[in-house]
């Protein structure tokens, strides 16, 4: 094979011009959004070949944010790990909290009070509506309705003032301990969490008469970025981005953690694959997540909320452990590999963003630029997640 | 005729949208208009962590220079200085005195500073701009001599001025935070 | 000498530079309230204050922008062409200095009583498709370049619904001139031209807002696509200028749509101006309020409304009011 052809497999778009292929294929504009672009979110780059405003091909570029989180894990003792985990996907930090704990604890054979399991299950299902709530702002950013995003930061403040209260971070949280949660909820959290669910349910129609079943919305999104059941799986997506594909596949439903085979919830599915149906998803996904939190909230044991006598020196026994959570972009891996020592031998984090990401090359190709801004926002990416 | 049933559908989603957008246009505001207003959720806010007075005396901190808070710091910014008194002052183990940058995770399975010695603390300083407040410290404190301030109006243009001496801020609440609003004239 | 002086007033080529003159202070001070009155009504709808700071309530910060953009450094980009770059914003702003002449405020107020004030509107106001032409051409700049050749498609394409909705008021009334369209609609509410000819309004109304590139129609500048289109490599004044001539296109559409179809001048209790300026900056208005509650529609989608929509529409409603025309008045 030709060099170019090499180049073009290994992605080095540096080294490698674009160059020669143009030359036979005629005229075509070489666009370069980001590392600073508005739709791009952060810093991803993405390398667009345009014919007039078609895409040909597009190509994104990652790794201007990485942070060696896995290198981290590997000189940090255990616990010292903890506050890595917010931070490798801000948006749902808890759900990176609890896949962490979740292995660690997993690899020792801890048992998690059972109060404390449903305070992951309150806290984490919060924070996923978080989520999607910035997504579904930031979205419609992409989308050029600028008013959206205010109107989810409203309800984004009144879930992390609740979150403050456990927590008591608002972005980056550090709240799972190995065998618990290092805070009990409070009667002021469990009366404001009743009090959100509550608004919370008024304000969803309210978005869709805004933006769901806005006219210029559905021109935008339908049929845009169709993405087969069979690409996803080729591609390992998971999370919305598959299920508006039509695949159920939902790590707490599919591999129940925690106690979540215990509560009534369903797994919301497309049917066409394209934004729309990611769009959907998400948002009833939104609806779902209030129905657990009030499941939990209703189930709520007394008890500790932490396991007792647990030394912060902990040491896991020699061994590996792969444990999963359903996070708001998809299934959130951590693979530890314990040599017994004080810190973990490998850490491994599966990001969903990173195989979502993937698919955008082959969903972009053939687009209008405005629609490849469309899919790369439906695909909803956090760029710090993927880059780890 | 279904299309343009289909477009007429498509407007009037407008109208509602725009119904929507004008409703809101005279609801009140939402912002919390800072040096006019105040959040009222601070008691739930973790500032930088500070020294908690011992009951009988409000100079005294509590802590008993057990290192624990130090050595469980995943970004190690909390440095101790003591000194020894009293018996064994002489004996004093120098290691302790080692700045905590030098040492690593695995010097954990060390064995812990004679607890025999008198030692009182000479200062303890909190590197504010590594701390990413995840409370491991506080958490890990046997005897809770460690806590979170509610301080959320900290600024500072240098870095030195997140170095925070949190002795000398246990003894002297000049330095501690001021509420926002109009400075006193000095 | 007084008399020389009322002769030379009144001659029509001091009148023009008076009202020039006049226009030039008009624009400057609107393009000020605007600007404010786009981030409070942004604010409000998104549950903010807006600016608040400088001044009262605000009041004083669209000064402290322009002061800001005017004390810039004005760089051009690298292996731009510097001429073509420099030209274009004043290619924006001037042609929007002669649209305002025909405007009838009141029938005496009119910069310049032409028989033919709409041709003139709707030929200047074509030469703004020119300036972001030349803005995207000039830069070196891909983005400014997609957003150039956007520009120009969406211009000349939604002039065409723009002029049949004219025409078909045209027709009407059997006049170009704007004094005049205005003045048949001074007998009352009922013989506003919107409600005799609700379709033509409707077509103008969004075709202007096409024309203006206002949201939801800003594709030239469409800023989670091309950063900001055309203009992305302007700063400083070159943008304040580019961002005056937009305001300044928006109250003159607005202004047009208020002469042709909200009956102008005509209203009761306060005089003729304040009811015109009153009705423009209404529209003004519902223009912001589209821009802060809807998406942005995509290009083709937005070419579709222009050719299978608003097209036929403007044409039968032309072709029905020249019949009316023909056989009724």
């Amino acid at each position: 094979m030709s060099q170019d052809a090499n180049a073009r497999l290994t992605g080095d778009f540096y080294t490698a011009p674009f160059g020669p292929r143009i030359e036979e294929e005629g005229d075509t504009l070489i666009l370069n959004m980001g590392p600073q672009h508005p739709a791009t979110h952060g810093v991803l780059r993405v390398i667009v070949e345009l014919d007039g405003e078609y895409i040909r091909r597009a190509e994104p570029v990652l790794g201007y944010i990485h942070r060696m989180h896995e290198k981290m894990g590997e000189v940090k003792s255990w616990v010292q790990y903890l506050p890595n985990m917010g931070r490798v996907d801000y948006l749902h930090a808890l759900a990176w909290n609890w896949a962490y704990v979740g292995a660690v604890e997993k690899l020792m054979g801890l048992a998690v009070p059972p109060r404390a399991e449903y305070i992951r299950v309150i806290t984490c299902e919060l924070n996923r509506i978080n989520s999607h709530l910035l997504w579904w702002g930031a979205y419609l950013l992409d989308l050029g309705a600028f008013t959206p995003i205010v109107y989810a930061f409203a309800d984004r403040e009144r879930i992390m003032d609740l979150l403050q209260m456990v927590t008591g971070s608002r972005l980056t949280y550090c709240y799972y301990r190995f065998g618990g949660v290092s805070a009990d909820l409070g009667d002021e959290f469990i009366r404001g969490t009743h009090e959100f669910v509550a608004d919370f349910r008024k304000r969803l129609p309210m978005y869709r008469g805004l933006v769901t079943d806005n006219m210029i919305l559905r021109g935008r999104c339908e049929e845009i970025g169709v993405l087969s059941p069979e690409t996803a799986r080729r591609y390992g997506a998971t999370g919305p981005v598959l299920r508006g594909s039509g695949v159920a596949y939902d790590v707490r439903r599919a591999e129940p953690y925690s106690v979540y085979d215990r509560l009534d919830f369903t797994v919301p599915t497309g049917r066409n694959g394209d934004a729309m149906d990611r769009y959907e998803v998400r948002m009833e996904e939104m609806n779902q997540c209030l129905r657990i939190i009030e499941q939990a909230l209703e189930a709520l044991p007394d008890g500790a909320h932490i396991a007792p006598d647990l030394s912060e020196r902990l040491l896991p026994p020699k061994g590996e452990v792969y444990f999963a959570v359903e996070g708001a972009r998809g299934k959130i891996g951590v693979y530890l590999l314990s040599d017994g020592g004080p810190t973990p031998y490998r850490v491994k984090l599966r990001a969903p963003g990173f195989s979502n990401l993937s698919l955008f090359a082959e969903l972009a190709q053939g687009t209008l630029l405005a629609d490849a801004v469309s899919i790369l926002g439906s695909l909803d990416l956090v760029i710090p997640e993927i880059d780890r | 005729m279904k299309r343009l049933f289909k477009t007429l559908q498509g407007l009037w989603s407008l109208a509602v949208g725009l119904k929507i957008t004008g409703v809101e246009l005279f609801k009140p505001w939402l912002t919390v208009h800072y040096p006019r207003q105040e959040v009222d959720n601070l008691a739930t806010f973790r500032g930088h962590i500070e020294l908690v007075p011992a009951a009988d005396d409000p100079q005294t901190p509590r802590c008993i220079m057990c290192w624990k808070c130090v050595e469980i710091c995943p970004s190690r910014c909390i440095s101790l200085r003591l000194h020894a008194v009293g018996e064994g002052a002489e004996a004093g183990d120098p290691g302790l005195l080692l700045a905590p940058e030098l040492k690593s995770p695995y010097s954990a399975h060390l064995p812990p500073p004679p607890d025999k010695i008198e030692r009182v603390l000479d200062s303890y300083r909190l590197n504010y701009s590594l701390c990413s407040l995840c409370g491991l410290c506080v958490q890990s404190c046997p005897v809770e001599a460690i806590r979170f301030s509610r301080n959320a109006y900290l600024v500072g243009t240098t870095r030195q001025d997140f170095d925070l001496d949190l002795l000398a801020r246990l003894r002297n609440p000049v330095d501690a935070p001021r509420p926002p609003g109009p400075r006193p004239p000095t | 000498m007084m008399a020389e002086l009322t002769a030379l007033l009144t001659h029509p080529l001091a009148q023009m530079v008076l009202a020039l003159a006049a226009i030039l202070a008009f624009l400057g001070v609107n393009g000020l309230v605007l600007l404010y009155a786009e981030r409070k009504v942004a604010g409000f709808i998104q549950r903010r204050p807006g600016p608040y700071e400088v001044g009262p309530h605000g009041l004083l910060q669209p000064f402290a922008d322009a002061g800001k953009l005017m004390s810039k450094q004005l760089v051009a980009p690298m292996g731009a062409d510097r001429l073509l770059f420099w030209l274009a914003p004043l290619v924006s702003l001037a042609p929007v200095v002669v649209c305002f002449l025909p405007i009838p405020f009141s029938p005496l107020l009119t910069g310049m009583d032409v028989n033919l004030g709409l041709l003139l509107i709707l030929a200047f106001s074509g030469l703004n498709t020119l300036a972001l032409c030349l803005a995207g051409w000039g830069s070196n700049s891909k983005y400014s370049l997609l957003g150039a050749a956007r520009a120009v498609a969406q211009s000349v394409a939604y002039e065409i619904p723009l002029l049949l909705a004219v025409l078909a008021v045209a027709f009407q009334v059997g006049s170009l001139d704007l004094s005049a369209i205005a003045a048949t609609q001074a007998k009352g509410l009922l013989s506003w031209n919107v409600f005799v000819q609700p379709l033509a309004f409707a077509v103008f109304f969004i075709s202007a807002v096409a024309e203006t590139n206002r949201a939801p129609f800003d594709l030239p500048e469409a800023e989670s696509e091309l950063t900001a289109g055309f203009h992305t490599e302007y700063s400083g004044m070159g943008f304040g200028i580019f961002f005056l001539a937009e305001y300044s296109y928006m109250v003159v559409v607005c202004a047009v749509a208020t002469a042709l179809f909200l009956g102008g001048w005509d209203g009761p209790l306060v005089p003729g101006p304040w009811w015109f300026l009153g009705k423009v900056f209404a529209l003004v208005f519902a223009l912001m309020w589209f821009r802060w509650t809807f998406p942005r529609v995509r290009f083709d989608q937005l070419l579709n409304v222009c050719w299978k929509w608003l097209i036929p529409l403007g044409l039968a409603n032309l072709v029905a009011t020249a019949l009316l025309v023909k056989w009724v008045g």
